[in-house]
C-alpha cells in the first residue's frame, strides 16, 4: 500500500468520532505491515470484461453482503504538472452523475444502507461500494454505481467547493508535524519524480486547476483497460460476471497507463531540519527502495520484520522504546509501490532527545546490516508471519484488499498460496546480503520536524 | 448517573445461551471467582480473538493520579513472576498472533488475535498477568517516559486534541469524564510505581473482569480452558466508587483555546444521558437524532452546512450511547473558506433549533434505519468488532443481550421522540462551546517551505 500522506491530512480535519475516548495502548498503526501472506487461501476467480477491465472475484457466502472495488492506475503519480488533479478528480466522482446531483446520490446510497467511498493515493485511485446482497438493496445500489462510473458530471459548483476543501486540507497539513515531515521526506527522496508531490497537491497548483482538467483526467485514466475490479461477497460466479459487466460496460475501453519512470537513486546523504513549534521532533529516515514486483521483496520484508516491522518485538522498538523510553512509536518499513517506494525508519521524541534518538536509529540499522539477524530472530519472525496468515484473510474486507493488490500490481496468481513458502525460504545469509546491497545508511535522507533542530550533520557522523 | 453495581455478586456458575436472529450463538458463564465469560462462536474463518476487559478506566480516577489506568495498561506488558518484560509480546508473536490493549474512560482491555488453535497461549499468559504483575521500578521509569511521549504525540502537538481536552474539562465539573484518558501531564510527571501497585490491587481481579472470546471455537471447550487458567484465581476485594453525578449546569459555558495552528476549530457539546436499564428510549432517540444530522453524506450537516451553504469545510457529531456516566452530544467542525467559527456556530444552532421546532421527516428516519440494518450485517465481517461490542456493554454494567435489541430499538424511535429529546437536552443551559484560536506556527517561514513542497536542506 502506498504510504498515504493524503489520508493523514484528511484525518486532521475530520472530527474525532467513535474512538476519541480510547487510547490504543502499545503501538500505533504507524507500523505498516506490508505483506499479504498463505494457507487455505481463498479461491480467486479471474476474468476480463469485453472492454478490458480485469476482474478478481472471491465468493464469500457467509454474510449477505458484497464489497466491490474499482482500482484505477490513476493516482497522483499521473498528475504531471497539474499537482492535485488526480485527488480532486477522484473526490468529485460522487458529486454528480447523469441527471443526479450530490444530494440525490448521497440520499440514495444512504437509504439503501450502502456505503460508497472514493480514495486517492500516489499509485492508485479507488471507488468502493459495500452493499447488502438482497436485490432490494443491491440492484439500485449497482445502478447508481454504474451511473457514477459511466457518467460523472463534475458539477461546476462541486468542483469549486471541493477545491476549497482541498486547499483547507493542504493548509491543515501545516499544523501537523507528521504531515510536514511526510511531505518533506517524499520531496527529498523523489526530487523531480511524480512520487515527490503530496497527493493533495500544492496550494498554487490546486488553485490553478479547472473543471476541464477533471473531465480530461477522467476520460484518460478512468477507463476499462486501466481498471482492476475486485469483488468479494455472497455471489455466485454468474452473478459476479453479470455485475462486473454491468459496471464496467459504462467505461470507455481506453488504454492502460504506461509505467512512470523509476526514481533516480540518491547519491549522498542529506539532513533536512524543519522548524515547527511542537514539543516533539518527528524523525523520518530512509531512501527510495522497493517495487511491488521486486525479486528481493521477501528477503527485505522478513529482514525488516526483525529490524523494525514487528511492533514491540522488533530491534528498533526494543532499542528506542523498551530500553530507553525515547518514543511511543518507533518502527521501520518497506513500502513497495509500482515504482520504488520508500524504506523508512521513523519515531517521535521530545525535542532535546532527537539527536540521541537519531544516533540509536542509525546504529541499530548499521548493526543489522553488518551482522544480520540471529537464527532465533529469523525463526521467530517466520513463525509470526506464517502463523498469522489465517488472520490476514479472516474477513471480506481483508480479502478484498489482497486481491485488489494482486490485480493492480500484477502479482502472481498463486501469491497467497505460495506466500508462506516464500517466507520460509528466506535465509540469514540472504537477508544479510540483500540488506547490504539494498539499504544504504550513507545515502539516506533524514528529515526532522520540531522546535529545536537536532545537532545532526549527517548519518556517517555518528560512527 | 452511575449505572452499575461494581460488585459482581453471583457466586455460582451460571450459563445462558442466546440465539439472536441469524447471528451465531452467544454463550455466557460466570466462574466461581466471579469472572464473567462471554463466548461467541463465529466459524467463518479459523481465527479467534480473546479480550479481557477490566471495569476500570480514567473515569474511576481522581485528581492527582489521572492517567494511572493507562500507564498501568502499558506496564501490563512489563513482566510477571513467570514471564520477563517483553516475553508476552514475543510469545504471542511467535504464535502468529498480534495483540494490543486499550484504555478508555470506563474500561481497560487487552486482546490477542490468533489462529483458532492457539487460544490457550493467550489464556495462559493473560490469566497470569491478571494477578501476578511485577511492576518493576526500572521498567516503570522508562515506561512513564514512553507515556509522556505518547501524550506529546496525541495531545500536546495536536491543536484539535488540545481543544477537545479543554472542552471536556470545561463541560464537566464533577463528572470524571472531565479528565483526559491519558492523564494531565503534571500527574504523569508525578506518578510513581506505588500508584500503579495500588491501582492494580484495587481493580485487577476476576470478579471485576469480563473475558470475551469470539471466533472459530467451541464454547464448551473454551469454558473448560477458562476454568483451567482463569479459574485458579481467588475473588478479589474490588474497590467501590462514588457516583459523582454531575452537578446541574447553570448556564452556557465557553472556552477559548489558543494553540499553534493554521485552522480554527469549533466544538459544541450538550449534556445528554447514556443508556441505562431504566432509560429505555431517550438514548436511542439521541442516537437517531445524531444520525439525522450526520449519518452519511445525505444527512443534514453534509447536505446543508457543507454542500448547500458552504459554511463548514468538515463537520461531525459525536454521541456515545454507552457509558458509565452521562456524556455529551458534540458537534465539531472546521469553517469553510471565508467563514468563521462564529458563522459555523450560528449555523449549528440553527440546526438544533430546527430539531426543536420541526419533526424529522419520514424519509430521514427511513435512511437512518436502513443504515442501521445494513451496518448490523457489515459489522459481522470483523470478529474484533463483535468482541468490542460485547465487552463494552458488559463493562459498563449493561448486558451484551441488549445488542440484539439495538436494531429494533432504533427502528421504534419516532419523529416526536427525537423532538422531545432535542427540546429536553439540546438547550443553551446544557451547552459548552470551545473555540480553537490559531496562534502563529512560527511565522511565515514554515508556510513558505511547505507550500513549495519541502524543507530546505542543510
Amino acid at each position: 500500500m502506498d504510504t498515504n500522506n493524503n489520508s493523514q491530512a484528511k484525518g486532521l480535519i475530520t472530527t474525532m468520532r467513535t474512538y476519541k475516548h480510547m487510547l490504543f495502548g502499545l503501538f500505533t498503526s504507524l507500523c505498516v505491515l506490508l505483506a499479504v501472506p498463505a494457507h487455505a487461501s481463498p479461491t480467486i476467480q479471474h476474468w476480463t470484461t469485453d472492454n478490458g477491465a480485469r476482474i478478481y472475484f472471491v465468493a464469500a457466502p457467509d454474510l449477505p453482503m458484497v464489497d466491490i472495488q474499482f482500482t484505477f492506475d490513476a493516482g497522483s503519480a499521473r498528475d504531471d504538472d497539474k499537482k492535485g488533479v488526480a485527488h480532486l478528480t477522484n473526490s468529485l466522482l460522487d458529486e454528480g452523475a447523469g441527471k443526479l446531483n450530490a444530494d440525490q446520490i448521497a440520499e440514495q446510497f444512504d437509504s439503501l444502507g450502502a456505503e460508497f467511498g472514493t480514495g486517492s493515493y500516489r499509485d492508485m485511485a479507488l471507488m468502493k461500494l459495500r452493499s447488502l446482497t438482497d436485490p432490494a438493496q443491491l440492484t439500485p445500489a449497482l445502478k447508481l454505481f454504474a451511473l457514477i462510473l459511466s457518467e460523472p458530471s463534475f458539477p461546476a459548483e462541486s468542483f469549486e467547493r471541493n477545491k476549497k476543501q482541498t486547499l483547507i486540507a493542504i493548509q491543515s497539513q501545516l499544523q501537523s508535524p507528521q504531515a510536514i515531515g511526510g511531505n518533506a521526506f517524499f520531496k527529498a527522496l523523489y526530487g523531480d519524480h511524480p512520487y515527490s508531490a503530496p497527493s493533495l497537491g500544492f496550494e498554487e497548483s490546486v488553485s490553478a486547476l479547472t473543471r476541464d482538467d477533471m473531465v480530461k483526467y477522467f476520460q484518460q485514466y478512468y477507463v476499462a483497460k486501466n481498471a482492476v475490479v475486485s469483488i468479494v461477497g455472497d455471489l455466485d460466479r454468474a452473478t459476479a460476471e453479470a455485475i462486473a459487466a454491468q459496471l464496467a460496460s459504462g467505461l470507455a475501453t481506453g488504454h492502460a497507463a504506461p509505467r512512470v519512470a523509476p526514481p533516480a537513486v540518491l547519491e549522498k546523504e542529506r539532513v533536512i531540519n524543519i522548524e515547527h513549534p511542537s514539543t516533539q521532533t518527528h524523525i523520518s529516515i530512509g531512501h527510495a527502495s522497493v517495487t511491488r514486483d521486486d525479486s528481493d521483496y521477501f528477503a527485505l520484508y522478513v529482514g525488516n520484520h526483525i529490524l523494525g516491522g514487528s511492533g514491540l518485538t522488533s530491534r528498533i522498538s526494543d532499542e528506542i522504546r523498551n530500553k530507553r523510553g525515547l518514543a511511543y512509536s518507533a518502527y521501520s518499513y518497506f513500502s513497495p509501490m509500482r515504482e520504488a517506494g520508500p524504506f523508512m525508519m521513523g519515531l517521535q521524541t521530545r525535542n532535546d532527545q532527537a539527536s540521541d534518538a537519531i544516533k540509536v536509529m542509525f546504529a541499530t540499522l548499521q548493526t543489522f546490516i553488518d551482522d544480520g539477524p540471529t537464527a532465533e530472530e529469523l525463526e521467530a519472525s517466520k513463525r509470526n508471519i506464517t502463523g498469522g496468515f489465517p488472520l490476514r484473510i479472516a474477513s471480506n474486507s481483508k480479502i478484498l484488499g489482497h486481491i485488489g493488490n494482486i490485480g493492480f500490481y500484477n502479482l502472481p496468481f498463486d501469491y497467497l498460496d505460495t506466500y508462506n513458502d516464500q517466507i520460509n525460504a528466506v535465509t540469514i545469509e540472504q537477508i544479510k546480503e540483500t540488506f547490504k546491497r539494498r539499504v544504504h545508511p550513507n545515502k539516506m535522507v533524514t528529515v526532522t520536524v520540531g522546535a529545536a533542530p537536532p545537532e545532526v550533520k549527517a548519518a556517517t557522523g555518528f560512527e | 448517573m452511575l449505572k452499575k453495581s461494581l460488585a459482581v455478586l453471583c457466586a455460582s456458575l451460571m450459563s445462558v445461551t442466546v440465539w439472536a436472529g441469524n447471528n451465531p450463538a452467544v454463550h455466557e458463564y460466570t466462574l466461581d471467582n466471579g469472572l464473567k465469560v462471554v463466548i461467541k462462536e463465529d466459524r467463518r474463518a479459523p481465527v479467534v480473538i480473546s479480550q479481557v476487559w477490566y471495569k476500570v478506566g480514567s473515569s474511576h480516577e481522581h485528581n492527582g493520579i489521572t492517567g494511572v489506568s493507562h500507564v498501568l495498561e502499558h506496564m501490563m506488558f512489563k513482566g510477571t513472576d513467570k514471564y520477563a518484560p517483553g516475553e508476552f509480546s514475543r510469545i504471542i508473536s511467535e504464535n502468529g498472533g498480534n495483540h494490543n490493549a486499550f484504555t478508555g474512560r470506563d474500561y481497560t482491555a487487552y486482546f490477542q488475535n490468533l489462529e483458532a488453535s492457539r487460544l490457550e497461549v493467550s489464556f495462559e499468559m493473560e490469566s497470569d498477568r491478571m494477578r501476578n504483575l511485577k511492576l518493576l521500578d526500572e521498567e516503570f521509569a522508562k515506561e512513564i517516559q514512553v507515556v509522556m511521549e505518547e501524550r506529546r504525540l496525541r495531545t500536546e502537538d495536536n491543536p484539535q486534541s488540545l481543544t477537545y481536552e479543554q472542552f471536556a474539562s470545561t463541560a464537566f465539573m464533577n463528572n470524571p469524564y472531565a479528565n483526559p484518558v491519558i492523564g494531565w501531564m503534571n500527574d504523569l510527571e508525578n506518578m510513581n510505581n506505588a500508584d500503579l501497585r495500588k491501582w492494580y490491587e484495587m481493580w485487577y481481579a476476576p470478579n471485576n473482569a469480563t473475558l470475551v472470546v469470539v471466533g472459530d471455537v467451541d464454547a464448551d471447550e473454551v469454558l473448560q480452558l477458562a476454568k483451567k487458567y482463569y479459574g485458579v484465581h481467588k475473588r478479589g476485594e474490588v474497590a467501590t466508587i462514588k457516583p459523582r453525578i454531575e452537578a446541574a449546569q447553570k448556564g452556557e459555558k465557553r472556552v477559548l483555546v489558543k494553540a499553534p495552528a493554521e485552522l480554527p476549530y469549533l466544538m459544541m457539546g450538550y449534556k445528554v444521558p447514556t443508556l441505562t436499564p431504566e432509560n429505555s428510549w431517550e438514548p436511542y432517540a439521541l442516537e437517531v437524532l445524531s444520525a439525522v444530522l450526520d449519518g452519511g453524506k445525505g444527512a443534514r450537516f453534509e447536505k446543508l452546512l457543507v454542500r448547500e451553504k458552504q459554511i463548514a469545510s468538515s463537520i461531525g457529531t459525536s454521541y456515545g450511547l454507552v457509558g458509565l456516566h452521562d456524556d455529551l452530544m458534540s458537534f465539531s467542525g472546521t469553517p469553510a473558506q471565508g467563514q468563521t467559527v462564529e458563522t459555523l456556530e450560528f449555523a449549528i444552532r440553527e440546526q438544533v433549533q430546527r430539531l426543536h421546532h420541526e419533526l424529522a421527516s419520514e424519509e430521514e428516519l427511513a435512511r437512518v434505519k436502513a443504515q442501521v440494518v445494513a451496518t448490523d450485517v457489515y459489522q459481522r465481517d470483523s470478529v474484533y468488532y463483535q468482541a468490542m461490542q460485547i465487552g463494552i456493554m458488559e463493562t459498563v454494567g449493561l448486558s451484551w443481550t441488549m445488542l440484539a435489541d439495538y436494531v429494533e430499538r432504533i427502528r421504534a424511535i419516532t419523529p416526536e421522540q427525537i423532538q422531545e429529546v432535542a427540546k429536553k437536552y439540546l438547550i443553551d443551559d446544557n451547552l459548552t462551546v470551545a473555540t480553537l484560536i490559531p496562534q502563529p506556527l512560527d511565522g511565515e517561514t514554515i508556510k513558505r517551505r511547505m507550500s513549495a513542497g519541502g524543507g530546505h536542506g542543510h
